[in-house]
């Protein structure tokens, strides 16, 4: 392929070398050093990361947790313009602000749907495992570009920029990655298979309204502890859906997993685990409480957890 | 300042070095942090979907888009935040079951466009906002995003979870299509908009019932988002 997942991790790798080396240039910044070496490092793992021995990488992630734990990431001073220059650049540019800020899911859309089979000789064009992230990847160059041409600015502004967002993000950043590893770990240790064999062996299913409240509302829990829908479905549908739902009372198997993933989604909804769908919005929209996001969600999922209850129970036995 | 950078490499050395020792006096250690280096590696397309739009983003917010957005919205008089956000629910919601999942996100379309927007609509209506109100409104526009986009990319047949299902069920001696299992998505889908679109409705309520009686034009002078009123 011609444009895979490699070079999004080069390109992110570079973004972050540059921005360790403009906190490191920032004599103001009040962690200074701590920051940018906590960007340094994250960096390196983009950039070679796939390279080095994984214990290397490991050493790594330790040491950029270390450095977050110990509250070493900060955020530099940024000179932002004025609420008048703002007023009058949006006043002068107008609608054409919206371009390439849409530019971004349409390059990307375009190149998920259209691109996905192009090929150039022998070579696909685009990396046909990654076919989104490549083109969100290509969407973003292209809007890059665009807003460049647009607002007169170099791309080095554009790195400034860039910057900015990601301190205002901090080590936020990171938690995907750091509780996706924990979920790993979770499903690795056998969380789920334990718990489901403790729920078949201690609540009783011979009523079939319950074994379809146990599935539901375990999807939802598993996926909060796993902070992953997809991991937990293996587990619930192996430990109470297959062998309960479909095997003793004879369900509708279609239904049981549309339904029972969507309560994992639930779950996913209202935990903190999922960090990328609820942390991470949190501090990129600088909200002071990093759990508004899951607040404002929780009771939507509650209410639709109850609804799939019923709506699994009367649409597997029709 | 860039001949500061040589000095950090020694750093990473000597951090190197420290952990080797660690490791070889211990293997239990070894195997911990060389699990949390493959994972770590394993998991780095995670944030690139967060990472990637920031420097366009940025570069536009410093160029007056947030501002812009506001002011869009404000001409639009029977906008407020709660019917905003359902027209995006819908959006969200309908575009990512046929498949387009992308053309939402919290870096590239929540915080430059939609929570200006609902923040911009709001302000039209009540006047300045306090950061409470700010920062709930933000919250909203958040999750809505995520609940679109949970529940509607589920009932897209070529999605990954979809896949996931089928060959589980499969392998587990029961065969299905994947094409059901995305239709039967569909109840929870639409329970999932008409739940969170009361929710949205009952925001603009209580938005009413807190920010009610102070009309815009009474509104203090917000030097950002005045414009377009």
């Amino acid at each position: 392929m011609i444009l895979s997942i490699q070079h999004l991790y080069i390109l992110v790798g570079l973004i972050l070398a540059i921005t360790a080396v403009m906190t490191l240039a920032d004599r103001q910044h009040p962690k200074r050093y701590t920051s940018a070496l906590f960007w340094g490092l994250y960096s390196l793992v983009f950039l070679v990361g796939d390279k080095l021995p994984p214990a290397w990488v490991g050493a790594g992630a330790i040491g950029m947790a270390v450095i977050a734990g110990l509250r070493g990431v900060g955020a530099g001073k940024h000179k932002e313009p004025t609420p008048a220059e703002y007023e009058t650049s949006a006043k002068r540019l107008g609608n054409k602000l919206f371009m390439p800020a849409l530019a971004i899911p349409l390059v990307t859309v375009i190149g998920t749907v259209l691109m996905s089979k192009v090929k150039i000789g022998d070579a696909f064009l685009l990396d046909p495992k990654n076919t989104t992230l490549v083109s969100l990847g290509v969407g973003c160059v292209v809007a890059l570009a665009l807003a460049c041409w647009l607002t007169r600015e170099t791309p080095v502004q554009g790195m400034r920029e860039s910057r900015r967002l990601t301190d205002a993000l901090g080590w936020a950043v990171v938690l995907p990655q750091m509780l996706g590893m924990l979920g790993l770990v979770f499903s690795d240790a056998g969380v789920g298979k334990a718990v489901a064999y403790i729920t078949t062996s201690y609540i009783n299913m011979d009523v079939r309204f319950v074994a379809v409240a146990v599935y539901v509302l375990g999807m939802a829990l598993f996926t909060i502890i796993m902070g992953n829908g997809f991991a937990a479905f293996p587990v619930m549908t192996g430990g109470v859906g297959v062998p309960v739902l479909v095997g003793v009372y004879h369900g509708d198997p279609a239904v049981m997993a549309a339904i029972g993933m969507f309560s994992g989604y639930c779950g996913t909804l209202m935990t903190p685990m999922a960090a990328n769908f609820n942390i991470v919005p949190a501090a990129l929209l600088e909200l002071p409480d990093k759990n508004a996001v899951i607040k404002v969600q929780i009771p939507t999922a509650a209410a639709l957890l109850v609804v799939n209850i019923f709506l699994m129970y009367f649409l597997m036995f029709r | 300042m860039t001949s500061d950078i040589p000095h950090l490499w020694p750093l990473i050395g000597v951090a190197v070095i420290i952990a080797g020792f660690i490791l070889r006096f211990n293997p239990m250690l070894v195997v911990i942090v060389t699990a949390i280096g493959t994972g770590f590696i394993k998991t780095r397309n995670l944030p690139l979907i967060i990472l990637l739009p920031l420097a366009v983003i940025g570069l536009l917010e410093r160029h007056g888009l947030r501002q812009h957005a506001q002011n869009w919205i404000s001409r639009i008089k029977s906008a407020t935040a709660g019917r905003l956000l359902i027209v995006y629910l819908a959006a969200r919601e309908l575009t990512a079951a046929v498949g387009l999942t992308s053309l939402g996100g919290h870096p590239q379309m929540v915080r430059p466009l939609l929570a200006p927007m609902a923040e911009g609509a709001t302000e039209t209506r009540y006047g300045k906002l306090p950061d409470r109100i700010r920062h709930k409104l933000r919250a909203y526009a958040a999750a809505t995003d995520n609940v679109g986009l949970f529940f509607g990319e589920d009932i897209f047949v070529a999605f990954g979870a979809i896949v996931l299902m089928s060959t589980f069920l499969h392998e587990a001696g029961i065969d299905v299509e994947p094409l059901h299992i995305a239709l039967w998505g569909i109840p929870t889908a639409i329970a999932a908009f008409i739940i969170h679109a009361w929710r949205l409705r009952r925001l603009d309520q209580s938005l009413a019932r807190e920010l009610g009686g102070a009309p815009a034009s009474d509104a203090p002078a917000v030097p950002a988002t005045q414009e377009g009123r």
